[in-house]
């Protein structure tokens, strides 16, 4: 009796461990933006479809709770093998061990270096990527085109005095009540964005040195930036922040509710206005000066695997075959589709069928001049733009001080960060 | 039925045995308190000497390192004035307006468990939902606050007396307004437990004192503070010490209230908690985040006890 | 009935104060049936009472899994806590054992200790044993407070000796003397320690957001919290969630009004 159950467990056993083998499965976290989701659910199936041993679990997070889930999970052995991260905070969670490079055997520095876009660069820590974008993104200015013909404008702004123009032409208020603005201002959007890599370069400076250790944005060309941003709101009064509460709600009044005329944002947010918007819309370059310099902003969210991928060989296949396989061309195409985000691979920016349509022309035309900031805690330098605007707006603060603070805060934080 | 044992082990006293049931019944309770409450505050006190990493062998020791960074850290001293001032807003708050409310309660017949239900029911539901519903209230061009707000001032201008009228406020986008709009919420909702405990309190007080003063001749005024308030002096106590303890640790509301741009605006909403917070699960400093557990239960500990001292009197007859 | 001044005047403030209570929640209700654009506009009430709302949040959402997580740890905590710290409180009361002051002096020195201060210790805890996002790690810190032994013991000592005395010499054994004689006499602190541990592990917030790392393990607090947080600009749906968080709370305290508020007094007196 006993010898056949010890028979019967072990074949059991040597089933159910058969058929663990056989099946693997590999967790991918992302921060929640439904139709990125929605690609990557795609991209899940077909590549479950290729590999029939793997299973890929995929959970999201709100953005505000995203990167502080990671931080939970991981060290507890937890959570995702790949993970989604901002390329800003690469530094951060590759400090606190979060992420670990990419290893060599099933992706070549080399060869990254040469298919992808040149931001994709930033993703190297000490020469070794840590990860790598399905999709890389830049600004432009939305606009409300009903409302701009409206008020007698058939052409979207292409200089600033002009934007202001229009902006005030559209902005509605009754005394102290706005129910429409002109410029859907938003610092924790992304004008924090706007004020440190774009206007500043506008402006005539960079906003850090080339090795990404000393804040310039403290000079005069970059005062004259953030007092123009600040001034669009005190003076010129075309913005109010916060005006639509909640994420991404300068977004949300612009697509839907219709109360905010024009808003600068990534070629991220195109997909839901394509779905949402119930009036013509259109994409312009972000403006410029008289001056004719142009800059833009450049970023992407790039997937990294984390130390859980490496607690065994067979599940680090897995994940750095799923890596591979959602930044492939094909991969990029459906999140372009999907998304609205632009590839990261240089063979498919020089598509010309990309160019072609309408929407994504600013787009992809900026990322000829599109840099991305080398950032070493963008949590942190984020809350310094959001804070040196509030202190004007919300405080009165004198601009020159504010943003003297701000220099000074954030150099404090890239110190702080290198000296380490 | 005979007691078991008493005469075949000579050892076993029934004191003894009182003992080992004793022990018995603490078995569980103790390894859960070693476990839970005594072993993590050791280990907080540990964690708080090093620098956090995920791999063990990576954190380093620094001493008192992490309490020195403290000291010359402004967001955390903004923390602690924030935390300090809502303590002194909330408790006095909460303090006159439960006893306010208990009394106008106590001198009605009518609707009075109707009107004791009305204020406590906030008391009962999650902190979170209430900062959230709040914080749609409060909003500036959308909430109903500044409507009202909006529409009593067009009220009063079109009548001519636009010196009545009030401006839309920027409640929680200011930084002079945030911190009061936050700590009227938590006052709104933590009324109800003041005013059912202050009830309960001036319901145990004998009619007879009253009686006996009014007679001698007292006023209202005399009775309250000769009698009402010596008499309640330990749900006074009480309600201090609960009001305090709960604004120090003030967290749910500050986070939900302004979601995206937490202890904002210009950190003018920061608790010390939320600052431990963001260090700890924001920027994975756990070493550090300890160090400020370690200065928040010194603070609880040192105003706790300060407060006893101060408020608690025995009351003589 | 002559009205008094003074009676109108306080029937007047209870009556605007009350308004004030009740307002924020009237308001979230009306919210939560306005559909999206309608909820920016100025009126108190929707134009069309439709539930869609209601059923994007409770269909579209895990709500369902968070409430029966949040039931979950909420009853098997109170389970223990009633259970435990009854015990304890009596074990410390009415049974001789040396060391018995200094053990109770222990466990109420553990007041002091605000649970802040340990959350990190017990998240590095849960790492290492493999708690997070499981149930044990959402019930463990709270499983005995030092509270509920603090009040239960000081029920106990209400109670007359000569009563377990007397059981005790018929024969009872000692955790008869608990079970049967001690508990029955206290069930008044029983009731307000269970509804104090009921409601406080339902709307916990910090170590629930914590411990709680995917979205099926969340409890109704975190769950709201982070689903208002990524709902953007979505009021409507903001205010639909709190109101699905919020009215349960407040049917079972329409329901237990009496003994909830009778629990609170008590707590209020006695402590």
């Amino acid at each position: 009796m006993k010898a056949v159950t010890k028979l019967i467990v072990a074949a059991a056993l040597v089933l159910l461990s058969g058929t663990a083998l056989a099946q693997i499965t590999i967790t991918y976290w992302q921060f929640d933006f439904a139709t990125r989701v929605e690609a990557i659910n795609q991209l899940i199936a077909q590549f479950e479809a290729e590999n029939p041993g793997i299973r890929v679990v995929h959970e999201t997070f709100p953005h505000a709770a995203y990167a502080e889930q990671v931080a939970v999970a991981v060290p507890a052995g937890q959570g995702p093998d790949v993970a989604q991260l901002f390329y800003g905070w690469l530094p951060m969670w590759a400090r606190a061990g979060l992420v670990k490079p990419l290893p060599e055997q099933f992706f070549d520095t080399a060869t990254i270096d040469a298919e992808f876009v040149p931001m994709v660069q930033v993703a190297k820590i000490d020469g070794v990527y840590y990860g790598l974008p399905t999709s890389v993104r830049t600004l432009a200015l939305f606009y409300n085109r009903d409302k701009l013909e409206a008020a007698g404008f058939s052409q979207p702004p292409s200089t600033w005095d002009e934007l202001i123009e229009v902006a005030k032409a559209l902005t509605v208020r009754v005394g102290p009540r706005f129910t429409q603005i002109g410029l859907g201002v938003a610092p924790a959007g992304q004008d924090h964005h706007l004020i440190r890599e774009v206007l500043t370069r506008q402006f005539g400076t960079p906003p850090h040195s080339e090795d990404g250790r000393q804040v310039l944005f403290g000079n005069e060309a970059g005062l004259a930036a953030f007092e123009f941003y600040t001034s669009l709101i005190t003076e010129h009064e075309i913005g109010v922040i916060e005006f639509v509460p909640g994420a991404g709600g300068y977004r949300e009044g612009f697509r839907s509710l219709e109360n905010i005329a024009m808003i600068i944002d990534g070629s991220f947010a195109v997909g839901d206005t394509a779905a949402v918007a119930q009036f013509t819309w259109g994409v312009a370059p972000i403006p410029t000066l008289d001056n004719g310099v142009r800059a833009n902003f450049g970023s992407f969210w790039m997937n990294g695997l984390t130390p859980n991928a490496f607690r065994d060989p067979a599940i680090l296949e897995a994940s750095a075959k799923f890596l591979e396989f959602i930044t492939r061309p094909e991969a990029m195409r459906i999140k372009l589709e999907l998304v609205g985000e632009l590839p990261a691979r240089r063979e498919l920016i020089d598509d010309p069928q990309l160019v072609v349509d309408p929407v994504f022309e600013p787009f992809v035309a900026a990322l000829a001049y599109a840099t991305a900031t080398r950032f070493v805690d963008e949590l942190a330098q984020r809350r310094v733009i959001i804070d040196a605007v509030n202190r004007v707006v919300m405080e009165g603060m004198d601009p020159a001080e504010s943003w003297r603070l701000a220099a000074q805060e954030e150099q404090g934080i890239l110190d702080q960060f290198h000296r380490q | 039925m005979t007691t078991p044992g008493k005469n075949a082990k000579p050892v076993l006293t029934l004191a003894r045995r009182e003992a080992l049931w004793a022990y018995l019944f603490l078995l569980l309770p103790l390894a859960f308190f070693l476990l839970v409450r005594f072993w993590p505050t050791l280990q907080a006190f540990q964690l708080s000497l090093f620098t956090w990493h995920v791999d063990p062998l990576q954190r380093q020791f620094v001493g008192l390192g992490h309490y020195q960074e403290m000291l010359g850290e402004p967001r955390l001293q903004r923390a602690l004035l924030n935390t300090l001032l809502y303590t002194l807003i909330i408790v006095p708050a909460q303090l006159v307006l439960g006893l306010s409310i208990a009394t106008l309660l106590q001198s009605v017949t009518a609707f009075k468990g109707l009107f004791r239900a009305i204020y406590f029911a906030p008391y009962v539901t999650p902190a979170v939902a209430v900062a959230w519903v709040w914080s749609w209230l409060y909003s500036v061009n959308f909430g109903v606050f500044n409507n009202l707000l909006f529409e009593w001032s067009l009220f009063w201008e079109a009548r001519g007396i636009p010196w009545l009228s009030i401006a839309p406020q920027p409640f929680l986008t200011s930084p002079s307004q945030a911190l009061l709009a936050v700590a009227v919420v938590v006052i709104w909702q933590g009324l109800g437990f003041q005013v059912v405990i202050f009830l309960a309190g001036l319901q145990g007080i004998p009619r007879m004192y009253y009686e006996a003063a009014r007679i001698d001749g007292a006023n209202p005024w005399h009775l309250f503070r000769h009698i009402t308030v010596p008499l309640l002096n330990p749900v006074i106590v009480f309600s201090v010490v609960i009001s305090t303890i709960a604004s120090l640790q003030l967290f749910d509301q500050v986070v939900n209230i302004r979601f995206l741009d937490q202890g904002g605006p210009l950190n003018s909403t920061l608790t010390i908690v939320l600052y431990l917070y963001q260090e700890a699960f924001g920027r994975f400093r756990f070493g550090y985040a300890t160090a400020v557990a370690v200065l928040l239960f010194i603070l609880v500990l040192v105003v706790t006890i300060v407060q006893f001292k101060l408020i608690s009197r025995r009351v003589d007859y | 009935m002559r009205l008094k001044l003074t009676t109108v005047v306080a029937y007047l403030l209870l009556l605007i104060g009350s308004l004030v209570m009740v307002f924020p929640f009237a308001w979230m209700v009306m919210s939560s049936f306005k559909e999206a654009r309608e909820i920016f506009a100025l009126g108190f009430w929707p134009s069309a009472w439709s539930f869609d709302n209601y059923r994007e949040v409770l269909f579209r959402t895990a709500f369902p899994r968070w409430f029966l997580n949040s039931l979950i740890v909420a009853t098997i905590t109170t389970t223990s806590v009633l259970f435990f710290c009854s015990l304890v409180g009596y074990t410390l009361t009415w049974l001789r054992f040396p060391g018995r002051t200094l053990i109770f002096v222990l466990m109420l020195s553990t007041l002091m200790v605000p649970t802040e201060m340990l959350v990190i210790p017990w998240y590095v805890m849960s790492v290492n044993y493999g708690w997070v996002n499981t149930f044990w790690g959402l019930i463990f810190p709270g499983l005995i407070p030092a509270f509920g032994v603090f009040l239960m013991r000081q029920f106990f000592r209400t109670l007359p000796r000569d009563l377990f005395d007397a059981a005790r010499v018929d024969g009872m054994s000692e955790f008869g003397l608990f079970w049967q004689i001690g508990l029955p006499l206290v069930r008044p602190a029983l009731a307000a320690l269970g509804i104090f541990a009921f409601i406080g592990n339902w709307n916990a917030y910090l170590w629930p957001l914590i411990i709680a790392k995917s979205n099926d393990m969340r409890t109704v607090p975190v769950g709201i919290s982070l689903f208002s947080g990524e709902a953007g600009a979505a009021w409507h749906l903001i205010m639909t969630a709190n109101a699905l968080a919020i009215l349960p709370a407040l049917a079972v305290f329409v329901i237990f009004q009496k003994q909830i508020i009778e629990g609170v007094a008590l707590t209020g007196v006695k402590g």
